[in-house]
């Protein structure tokens, strides 16, 4: 009995000494990846850049908050975080960190005080940036940034998620290895796929999550890699495999969509204006296709031949041109609010009008996206080369839940969708959130 | 109250077609530049969204996008010996206001004037005598040529996407295009727009006869198109609300379409709206403009904007009104003929028959603002003038724009206008009749000009213009002309009946029912300081750091719709400023 009692008394005090040691001990730092020259320094405007591939803008910029002071509002599926000030304030942003406390946030995603950092910050895919962008991006924050002061606000996450020394044992699960290495011999796909998987951290919405809420995959070997997730309830399509949303892209389509927003098939929607708005419209052309040059390589064999349908007048266009008066009402609002930019054959213009034939937003599992663009319209960034905010109008004050129900389930089956139906329900509650957030 | 804001560059006066065209062309040139916008600003989203901007009794009878006479208005009268009274509503012409301007609720026909349509009294001299020329008619030239203005042109009409088929590419002749057009240096930008039931019907009847007819040049989109500033346009889908309304679709070219988006990036660039142009200030000396003065609506207070450079990209008339209230120019005296500011003001005749079928569907619902299929056969530089007796020209033309319930079906003559008659005429007869106009030259006359009424006053105590202009014998016999030639194709068509009306001798000008927002003159352009008002760079002879854009240079009314004519002009003038006027700032002529 004795026995067994110093032994459950030594498991206890070795557990607590453990429990102790596992939040106070501090986190072993990732070194460097490489080592620089004690005196390098990025080459003018190489920080902006970088933090341009990172897009440090959009998450850490509240919607009218100034740049980089957080504060912005980010969604997760156990409550909101807020992404804080990251101007080198002393006070609320990251003033006075060193090298190693700013790498250490990138690639171990901990603060100086050696408090972990939500992974909304992706560095997940941060662990992959080269020390040349390391360094340029703690140049671009700590001297060339204006200090700003602001207190951003706590996250709201319910007990035991608000405890965030739990994410040590979250990180130990979750994080591979860092550093990069490319799959690819040829230097431009190596770029691209840097890109993509570090700085670009496509991947933080574009993967599934896991059973512990971690990137399923952060490597482009493995196919989960790109394979579609969600972010703020709108889908983040796949971008391989055979729901890819840019199977048959071309790489000047990829390039197209980065620039500008827009291409002959589609228009960015949801949060991927912002990466338009923050990101990828500053970045060079040679970046640009290396990083198209890879993705098109990732849907290499998925291509979807659409020649044939290209010709022939699908059952969907042919029911819409019949004027039937008894046609199904879906198709009847069709013709009478979306038909006028995304004609009969749902193919839209080139670059003004997108697609909706084969459209990710409109064939997503989740109808969220096609919903909410249905009710509130959206503004395309404007951007250098197209300028133009084209807008699509909401239809919110012209068409009700069942209304609006009924013609985006005929869009999401119409020409050669084949996607589930939607209902007055699902309309009606995004309905509410959209009023909510105007008031 | 009255303030002074600090010193700009460039002030421009209006954010319409010009105002954007020459707003951005500076803008590249770094120069800090305010534009000046009476009106409110506009976008496609929301003020032109569907279906709220489809609505006939809003825009199309309401006005909705146009000026309030009760801000700024014109009086009017036939000749020298009436008094002018105040227009109160809007009839004859549509002025409108607010970012876009005019730019937003046209039709979108698009066209180029002819070779000697710019050098119209050489060519009538040269031709047929200086006596061809009546005494009282006081036609000029313009001061440049087609070949020179042609690269302009060509830039305007790829910047706006112009939906068309070439007639002439540099002296060859194209089948299908316009034969008889000013030689260009390659073709439209976008093919030619799907034509209407009655635009076949027509071409059918005139190639039959002898005739070239070709597509209408059209501001509506055939298909997407990205212009030079990166800006985009949709296809068109026929909606048929172009003229009176902003387009829902971004198909027709305008100022947003075409130009807003990308100027705004410019960090050089600002504008204000709700600010109009109460006059151009002058340096002591009278020689060169220091600013403008405008009405901050918003602020309610004058407000003193200093600039180096005044550009004036108002409409026509307030164009005019602007230099006779600031003293650009010495005003016009008919009595004399001498001064040059309001002079040789100038309008649009045109005319048309309706044509009835019982058993044909014109499916009037799906058309758009410059569809159709025309004809230059009677062009300004078809007709033996000697012979007909008349200066001018028509081109004439079958398309249909719209199916508006409210003012568009058209009924038999002897059909009741109220009542369960007209109802049943509505029933019998939407959707079965067409028409063919014609769109002619309207001349410069002696006494047709434009001055500072003596009574009234606007809300803002400057005296109003004052319009003298009325209808003339040689444009009367013109369009008398065109008559003969509508009619005889019309019966060629063997309608069930028809109907036409043109002008006819004796016809006095009448502000109330709406023709034409072609109005023209008054700024005209020239290489004389004592017959223009400003030089062949639209730079005020007198000042040189001011220049006018707009359908006020032309020195007599083209027979085309002016549009075209006013791009291709703003941008010859925006390349003489930034290529010889920003290095050496003076007089270009």
């Amino acid at each position: 009995m004795r026995t067994y009692l110093k032994i459950l008394v030594g498991l206890i005090v070795v557990g607590a000494i453990a429990l102790l040691a596992f939040i106070l001990v501090p986190v072993q730092r990732t070194p460097a990846q490489a080592q620089l020259p004690d005196d390098w320094q990025p080459e003018e405007g190489q920080g902006e850049y970088a933090m341009r591939i990172a897009d440090c803008a959009a998450c850490h910029t509240a919607p009218d908050g100034e740049q980089f002071t957080g504060g912005r509002a980010i969604e997760s599926p156990l409550g909101v975080i807020y992404s804080s000030n990251i101007t080198p304030d002393d006070a609320t942003g990251i003033g006075g960190w060193s090298l190693d406390d700013f790498r250490a946030a990138l690639y171990d995603g901990v603060r100086p005080d050696g408090t972990h950092l939500y992974p909304a910050m992706p560095y997940e895919n941060y662990r992959k940036l080269s020390e040349e962008d390391v360094r340029a991006l703690y140049h671009y924050f700590t001297e060339e940034v204006e200090p700003v002061r602001n207190e951003t606000p706590e996250a709201e996450l319910p007990f035991p998620f608000d405890q965030r020394w739990t994410l040590r044992g979250w990180k130990w699960l979750a994080l591979d290895d860092p550093g990069f290495a490319a799959d690819a011999d040829d230097p431009v796909l190596a770029r691209g796929e840097y890109l993509v998987e570090g700085p670009g951290h496509c991947s933080a919405c574009h993967t599934p999550r896991n059973t512990i809420m971690a990137e399923a995959a952060v490597d482009a070997s493995d196919e989960a890699f790109l394979s579609g997730g969600e972010i703020a309830g709108w889908t983040a399509p796949a971008l391989r495999g055979p729901d890819s949303a840019i199977a048959g892209w071309s790489q000047d389509d990829l390039v197209s969509i980065f620039s500008t927003g827009r291409n002959a098939h589609a228009a960015v929607n949801g949060e991927m204006q912002l990466v338009i708005r923050d990101s990828t419209q500053f970045m060079s052309d040679e970046d640009l296709t290396a990083m198209s040059a890879f993705l098109v390589g990732l849907n290499e064999g998925t291509g979807q031949a659409r020649a044939e349908s290209e010709t022939t007048e699908t059952e969907t266009e042919a029911l819409i041109a019949s004027a039937d008066p008894d046609m199904p009402l879906g198709t009847r609002l069709y013709i009478d609010n979306c038909n006028a930019c995304h004609f009969a054959n749902g193919r839209g213009a080139d670059e003004v009008f997108p697609e909706l034939d084969g459209n990710s937003l409109v064939t997503a599992e989740s109808p969220t996206g096609l919903i909410s663009m249905i009710l509130e319209g959206s503004e395309l960034p404007s951007t250098p080369k197209r300028p133009y905010s084209l807008r699509m109008p909401g239809f919110a004050d012209r068409l009700t839940d069942e209304e609006v129900a009924e013609l985006a389930s005929f869009v999401r089956q119409g020409w050669s969708n084949d996607a589930g139906p939607v209902s007055a329900a699902s309309v009606a509650e995004l309905r509410g959130k959209a009023q909510a957030k105007m008031e | 109250m009255a303030r002074t804001d600090p010193k700009k560059d460039v002030v421009i006066v209006g954010l319409g077609w010009t105002g954007s065209i020459m707003g951005i062309e500076l803008a590249q040139e770094g120069l800090e530049i305010l534009a000046l916008e009476r009106g409110p600003d506009r976008a496609t989203v929301p003020d032109f969204k569907y279906p709220k901007v489809i609505d006939e009794l809003e825009y199309g009878i309401r006005f909705g996008f146009m000026q309030k006479p009760r801000n700024s208005t014109i009086t009017v009268r036939r000749n020298g010996d009436e008094v002018a009274q105040p227009m109160r509503r809007l009839g004859s012409f549509l002025p409108g206001d607010g970012v876009g301007g005019a730019g937003i609720h046209w039709n979108g026909q698009t066209w180029r004037p002819m070779e000697n349509e710019y050098r119209l009294r050489s060519y009538v001299e040269e031709e047929f005598g200086a006596d061809a020329i009546p005494e009282d008619m006081t036609i000029q030239d313009w001061g440049v040529t087609a070949e020179e203005l042609e690269p302009y042109f060509d830039r305007f009409e790829y910047m706006a996407g112009i939906s068309g088929q070439a007639g002439n590419i540099n002296g060859e002749i194209i089948e299908g295009g316009n034969p008889f057009e000013a030689p260009r240096s390659r073709d439209y930008p976008l093919p030619p727009l799907k034509q209407t039931v009655d635009a076949k019907m027509f071409a059918g009847a005139a190639k039959s006869m002898g005739y070239h007819p070709f597509p209408r040049p059209a501001a509506n989109a055939s298909e997407a198109w990205t212009n030079e500033y990166g800006m985009q346009l949709g296809p068109c889908n026929f909606c048929g609300f172009c003229e009176r309304y902003g387009c829902i679709n971004y198909s027709k070219s305008s100022p947003q379409t075409c130009i807003l988006d990308a100027l705004k990036r410019y960090p050089n660039f600002s504008y204000r709206v709700n600010s109009e142009v109460l006059r151009v200030d002058l340096a002591p000396d009278g020689q060169t403009a220091t600013g403008v003065t405008y009405w901050d609506d918003e602020a309610g207070e004058e407000v003193t904007q200093p600039a180096d450079l005044v550009i004036l990209a108002a409409y026509q008339l307030h164009n005019v009104h602007l230099m006779l209230l600031s003293g650009i120019g010495d005003p016009y005296d008919p009595r004399t003929g001498q001064g040059v500011t309001g002079k040789n003001y100038a309008y649009q005749m045109n005319g048309g028959t309706t044509l009835f079928y019982k058993d044909v569907d014109f499916n009037p619902f799906a058309g758009a603002g410059s569809v159709g299929m025309a004809i230059d056969d009677f062009a300004i530089n078809q007709i033996d003038f000697g012979a007909e007796g008349f200066i001018g020209g028509s081109y004439i033309v079958a398309g249909n724009s719209n199916g508006q319930p409210i003012r568009g079906i058209s009924l038999p003559e002897g059909t009741p206008k109220w009542g369960a008659g007209w109802k049943q005429g509505i029933g019998e007869w939407y959707g079965h009749s067409m028409s063919i106009g014609s769109h002619g030259s309207c001349l410069a006359y002696r006494d047709c000009h434009l001055d500072l009424d003596p009574t009234y006053t606007d809300r803002h105590g400057r005296p109003l213009m004052r319009m003298t202009f009325d209808w003339k014998p040689n444009d009367i016999r013109m369009t008398q002309f065109m008559k003969g030639k509508i009619e005889e194709i019309a019966q060629s068509m063997n309608p069930d009946s028809w109907q036409s009306s043109f002008k006819s001798e004796g016809a006095r000008y009448d502000i109330r029912p709406y023709q034409t927002t072609h109005n023209v003159g008054g700024a005209i352009m020239g290489t004389d300081p004592n017959t223009s008002a400003v030089n062949r760079y639209l730079q005020a002879w007198g000042q040189h750091n001011v220049f006018v854009l707009g359908a006020g240079a032309f020195p007599q009314n083209i027979q085309y719709n002016p549009t075209g004519a006013v791009g291709a002009l703003a941008y010859w003038a925006a390349r003489a400023i930034r290529e010889d006027y920003l290095p050496n700032p003076g007089p270009l002529a």
